[in-house]
């Protein structure tokens, strides 16, 4: 049977209006249910008929999942939430500059009003061969086609490839880590939380999916703590193009300084596995010790430890090894950002 | 015509401004008509088969589905004529492309297409359509391809030879020995069929203090206009109505008319708004036959055949990729003493592409080198075809050749400004092999570089920025390029048309395409200037050829501006000398003693004349026309004949030289040498195109070269899987054009504004040139920011940059096609 692409094939469409009407349809139909935010990754998926769900549910009429408000010492986002508010909202500015760095980073302004916090955590791995709809492992064959001898993986992993080797590639997702967010997720069944950095998972855990979420599951709500409000922040993103494109490597990092001294932080990379990584070796290393260039560079040799390149991406390494030493080093690196 | 323009080199606000930015415009998807079917195509799988069978039996029993359109319902092209007295040309080396194919040459190439109710079930069709494929070898790389044992894209071979008549299609492989130096990342050079060279190379280098040899690639791109290739077809009263996207309406007439096996008075094409084009519009698209002859399968039924983001990747053409190697002589002056320039093109499947050739000849134009040589081969490949985009083999030119230019000035401690002076083309500047005819090389018909240069530099403030070029400031570095981008920019021999209503209104006809450059409009300014009558008494007339349209030249190279004010001139001087016949008739008297001035003819008014021309008919109201218009012209008069007093001309004037334009561009850039990002911090350019017809376009067509240009330095690219030959980078996102955020927010410009002397007008295209010059300049500043040993290969992406800073040596394969 021939393949065509870009034509949205026919679905039933459900639009409820509050979050138990859509638990209750993802209940009713099961597998057949594909859950859709701003679009963005959904429709890429529909056009090329790659997937052919029987059902959309589309959550944007559901008022409760949208909005920042004050929670505690620390601030809730609902899923719904669009990039583009989370940029403008005062509170993230005020507290969580590295959010509002990492969602500002992402695709392009008209992307950016459409596509959801939540969209952007949850996305799909973007290997343009598993999202040309070959048969690899992530969709369910025995082959990854992004590493073979002739196959062009400049974007793809350097770290936990197993089968797979997609990369995460979420703008928000590192912010999200560092600042040890909450991810409050629904189902019929009810309502559990996990740590940002539990939401994501490898392919060693679940190979079809990016994050923990389950059928029938949503993400409703992104809990950020006050722990890391009005820390030191760090975040870049490396990319071919300065807007409407996925990191080569990103990175998000929060930290407490006491004089020059670095008490604690939390650093996570992004685009280098199929899940953001925390880099838990080198937060341990880096704390108590004072900041300087020389921690800077030991905890960039010691970020990459055990790296492995494809044919394409050894410039990952020293990318990712700059930017984590940036990340401790902090601040300007150099002209301003105006001629 | 005065030195002292009214409206020429004046800004105004074009009649298409307000639809543009309204979205009142309607371009060939807007139309719909009552029972208006559609059309999907099936496409290739693979880079190369054979369809041995379709089985479209449950497509066609889907409900909704109206008929299928294969291959073998293409009308066989007509045999080129032969010359009287002469021999029959021998048959093409490969059969001519066509809309749809049974031997699909590229994955992506349109097999079939299914016309249905709506494009669901025509897609649902599609689906359930059985091809069985017999898979033939197949290259989508040229150098894999020229290796002792690679792959022909083609059966018939995979190197284009020769030219004109003795145009074949031979297998050309190189031997181990020719490729020993490829290990070393060096562009092999083995055998290569075209060639021309200028003066003893081997006595220039000996001339030389510096030598270079360096290689590059310049990658293939696709043409990506924002409006797809969509086209509506219907037939009424035995015509076919086509509405589609086109840079050239006239031209595109016969070229559809050839297509689909019809005369060309029996097309009427309506384009009166084109999304962009940059040379894959050209003559409109083959594709347009689709739902041409669907249509006609149909009785005639209006079919709509909307294009998709990821067909128009396919068929959309592309630029041909050149990998070239470049050894290079230098004075210690700076004179270029001796260019020993190779190149190898990815020419794509189809038709032998010109890109490399007109490389080797802007080379000679940009560089004036003293000795040269160019050897070139052509390489078959499965990957979608090419064809022209701006500045085809001008833009790959500066790519290749302006990173070795910045090199040098460093290398002999000279400005890269003065380098380029020293080595710049300067008025009737000749260019390109020697002309049998002449014995003789070409030249121009007026070059300014210097000057353009010169004005370049202060604008930019080169000297500040020079004394900062270099210095790194935190992981910071900046540093300065310069290029000059030269191309084509005038083709001569058109027709003007234009009347004299009744009511006094200056009805002008053009087959210039609305492709975004505003020359439909711009050009027909010299009506105003030569009659001396306010704008406002003029209406435009384009984009439907049931108007009645004169021959016009396509828009490619860089034409129009210059053929069409040519043109435009003649048809002009026409109408104003009937306007004083008509006068004198009336009033009596000499016609040269009535002056034409502000919508009179001494104190008759236009629509007085106007009437009478009508009353006095023949040539006065186009009732007959001159011998020498072109047939297109002469169709065209017949429908205007009759409407009012007719002016019509063929642009018979005289040209010394052919014309050439050229833009001085200045770059800065800014390296973070610890993650290989970089950006464009500050850009300007100075166009060297004659008289400025329109400021405010001519600023936006050498922003749009510029960023065209940039674009390809920037990220620009597509990627191919060479184990199963198809296209990884299949969505805009992947293919990456620049975008606006990608360049300065200020772009400074200014042009010479010198008037070339072989055009009444003294106004040459611009198109082209400012593409070279964008990307040139761009690569130019990162060789001065980081050193020749930064980057081998285009788009300078970040991985390739921060790899060869890490490495302090390029460590990236120079020799491999899109990856």
């Amino acid at each position: 049977m021939a393949v065509i692409h870009d034509m949205m094939p026919a679905f039933e469409l459900f639009q409820p209006a509050s979050l138990d009407d859509a638990l209750g349809l993802l209940d009713r139909h099961g597998a057949d249910a594909w859950v859709m935010a701003g679009g963005l990754d959904s429709f890429d998926w529909l056009k090329d008929r790659i997937r052919k769900p029987a059902v959309v549910v589309e959550l944007g009429a559901i008022d409760g999942l949208r909005g920042v408000k004050a929670a505690g010492d620390g601030i809730e986002i609902g899923a719904m939430t669009t990039l583009t508010e989370v940029v403008t909202n005062p509170l993230v500015r005020e507290k969580f500059g590295v959010l509002f760095q990492g969602a500002e980073a992402a695709a392009s302004p008209q992307i950016r009003n459409q596509g959801t916090i939540g969209g952007n955590l949850s996305q799909d791995a973007r290997c343009w061969y598993y999202r040309a709809g070959w048969s690899c492992y992530r969709a369910g064959g025995n082959v990854c086609y992004a590493d073979t001898p002739t196959a062009v993986n400049r974007e793809h992993a350097i770290f936990g490839a197993d089968r797979c080797v997609a990369v995460n590639p979420s703008d928000t997702a590192p912010a999200m880590i560092a600042l040890d967010a909450k991810m409050v997720i629904r189902s019929s069944k009810g309502e559990r939380i996990v740590d940002a950095q539990d939401y994501f998972v490898g392919p060693g855990t679940d190979i079809t999916r990016l994050t923990t979420l389950q059928p029938g599951e949503l993400l409703t709500a992104i809990r950020i703590p006050g722990t890391w409000a009005g820390a030191e922040f760090y975040t870049e993103k490396v990319a071919d193009r300065k807007v409407w494109d996925f990191p080569l490597v990103n990175i998000a990092s929060a930290m407490k300084v006491n004089g020059s001294t670095i008490e604690r932080a939390r650093i996570v990379v992004n685009a280098v596995a199929a899940q953001p990584m925390r880099l838990e070796a080198v937060e341990q290393f880096v704390a108590g010790k004072p900041r300087n260039e020389e921690t800077a560079n030991a905890a960039g040799e010691l970020a990459v430890r055990g790296a492995v390149p494809l044919a394409h991406n050894a410039y990952k390494i020293p990318l990712m090894r700059n930017l984590v030493k940036r990340a401790i080093r902090g601040g300007d690196n150099g002209w301003a950002s105006t001629s | 015509m005065a030195n002292e323009y009214k409206y020429i080199g004046k800004n105004y606000t074009t009649p298409d401004l307000v639809a543009k930015v309204t979205g009142k415009a309607k371009y060939a998807e807007d139309y719909r008509a009552e029972g208006m079917l559609f059309v999907k195509l099936l496409l290739s799988p693979m880079p190369h088969a054979r369809v041995r069978s379709v089985d479209a039996s449950a497509a066609l029993a889907l409900p909704g589905v109206k008929a299928i359109l294969r291959a073998s319902d293409f009308p066989a092209p007509p045999a080129p004529p032969t010359p009287p007295g002469g021999q029959a040309p021998p048959a093409p080396p490969l059969p001519p492309e066509t809309a749809l194919t049974d031997e699909p040459v590229y994955q992506g190439e349109p097999i079939l297409a299914i016309a249905a109710v709506d494009e669901n079930t025509a897609v649902e069709a599609i689906e359930l359509i059985k091809v069985d494929y017999e898979p033939l070898p197949f290259s989508v790389d040229p150098i894999d391809s020229l290796r002792p044992n690679g792959a022909n894209a083609r059966t018939q071979g995979n190197v284009y030879t020769g030219a004109g008549p003795t145009l074949k299609v031979a297998n050309v492989k190189w031997t181990d020995a020719d490729f020993a130096e490829a290990k070393e990342g060096r562009l092999p050079m083995g055998e290569a069929p075209d060639t021309f060279v200028l003066g003893d190379i081997e006595e220039g280098f000996k001339k030389a203090d510096l030598i270079l040899d360096e290689t590059l690639y310049s990658q293939s791109t696709g043409h990506q206009p924002l409006e797809t290739r969509t086209a509506m077809a219907y037939w009424q009263g035995g015509k076919l109505f086509l509405h589609g996207s086109t840079q050239s309406v006239a031209q595109t007439v016969p070229n559809i008319a050839r297509m689909v096996g019809l005369k060309p008075d029996e097309v009427v094409l309506i384009s009166e708004f084109t999304g962009g084009g940059f040379g894959s519009k050209i003559p409109g698209s083959g594709s347009m036959a689709i739902p041409a002859l669907l249509s006609k399968k149909l009785n005639g039924a209006p079919v709509m055949m909307r294009i998709t983001r990821e067909e128009e990747h396919y068929i959309g053409r592309a630029r041909a990729g050149i990998f070239g190697r470049a050894k290079v002589g230098f004075r210690k002056d700076g004179r270029i003493v001796a260019m020993d320039f190779f190149t190898i093109q990815d020419n794509g499947p189809y038709n032998p592409q010109g890109d490399h050739r007109s490389a080797g000849s802007m080379a000679t134009l940009q560089y004036q080198p003293e000795t040269y040589r160019w050897r070139g081969i052509s390489v078959l490949t499965n990957t979608p075809p090419r064809t022209s985009q701006r500045s085809p083999g001008g833009m790959q030119m500066n790519a290749l050749l302006d990173p070795v230019m910045a090199q040098a000035a460093q290398k002999l401690g000279i400005d890269h400004v003065e380098l380029l002076k020293i080595n710049a083309p300067s008025g009737k500047a000749s260019y390109g092999p020697i002309v049998p005819a002449t014995k003789k090389q070409a030249y121009v018909t007026q070059a300014n570089v210097r000057e353009a240069l010169d004005q370049g530099k202060v604008l930019f403030g080169w000297e500040e920025k020079k004394a900062t070029a270099g210095q790194k400031r935190g992981t910071k570095v900046r540093g300065v390029g310069t290029a000059v981008g030269v191309y084509t920019a005038g083709s001569i021999g058109f027709d003007g048309l234009a009347i004299v209503r009744p009511d006094g209104k200056v009805e002008v006809h053009t087959g210039i395409g609305n492709l975004g450059t505003e020359s439909v409009i711009d050009c027909q300014r010299v009506y105003a200037e030569v009659l001396d009558t306010p704008w406002e008494q003029f209406e435009i007339v384009w984009g439907n050829t049931a108007k009645g349209l004169p021959w016009t030249c396509v828009s490619a190279g860089s034409q129009t501006v210059h053929a069409m004010t040519r043109a435009a001139h003649a048809a002009a001087t026409d109408l104003k000398t009937k306007l004083q016949e008509v006068a004198a008739k009336i009033r009596g008297g000499n016609p040269a003693s009535y002056t034409v001035a502000n919508g009179k003819v001494g104190s008759l008014t236009f629509a007085e004349v106007a009437k009478k021309a009508i009353e006095l008919g023949g040539k006065y109201d186009g009732h007959e026309g001159p011998e020498d218009i072109n047939v297109f012209t002469k169709n065209a008069l017949k429908i205007v004949a009759g409407m009012g007093l007719v002016g019509v001309a063929k642009d018979t004037y005289k040209r010394d030289g052919n014309t050439h334009s050229f833009v001085a561009a200045f770059a800065e850039v800014e390296v973070d040498t610890e993650t290989g990002a970089w950006r464009i911090v500050d850009y300007t350019s100075v166009a060297d195109v004659g008289t400025v017809l329109h400021p405010r376009n001519l600023q936006g067509q050498t922003f749009g070269g510029s960023m065209l240009g940039m674009g390809h330095a920037i990220s620009q690219r597509w990627v191919y899987d060479k184990q199963y030959g198809v296209c990884l980078a299949r969505r805009f996102h992947h293919n990456k054009p620049p975008s606006i955020m990608d360049i300065p927010a200020t772009i400074k410009w200014d042009a010479t504004n010198i008037p070339d002397p072989e055009t009444p007008v003294g106004a040459r295209g611009i198109g082209e040139p400012p593409v070279g010059a964008g990307c040139g300049a761009v690569a130019a500043a990162l060789v001065n920011a980081l050193g020749a040993e930064a980057f081998r290969r285009y788009p300078m992406t970040p991985d390739l940059l921060l790899t060869s800073i890490e490495s302090k040596t390029w460590q990236h394969d120079a020799l491999v096609a899109h990856i």
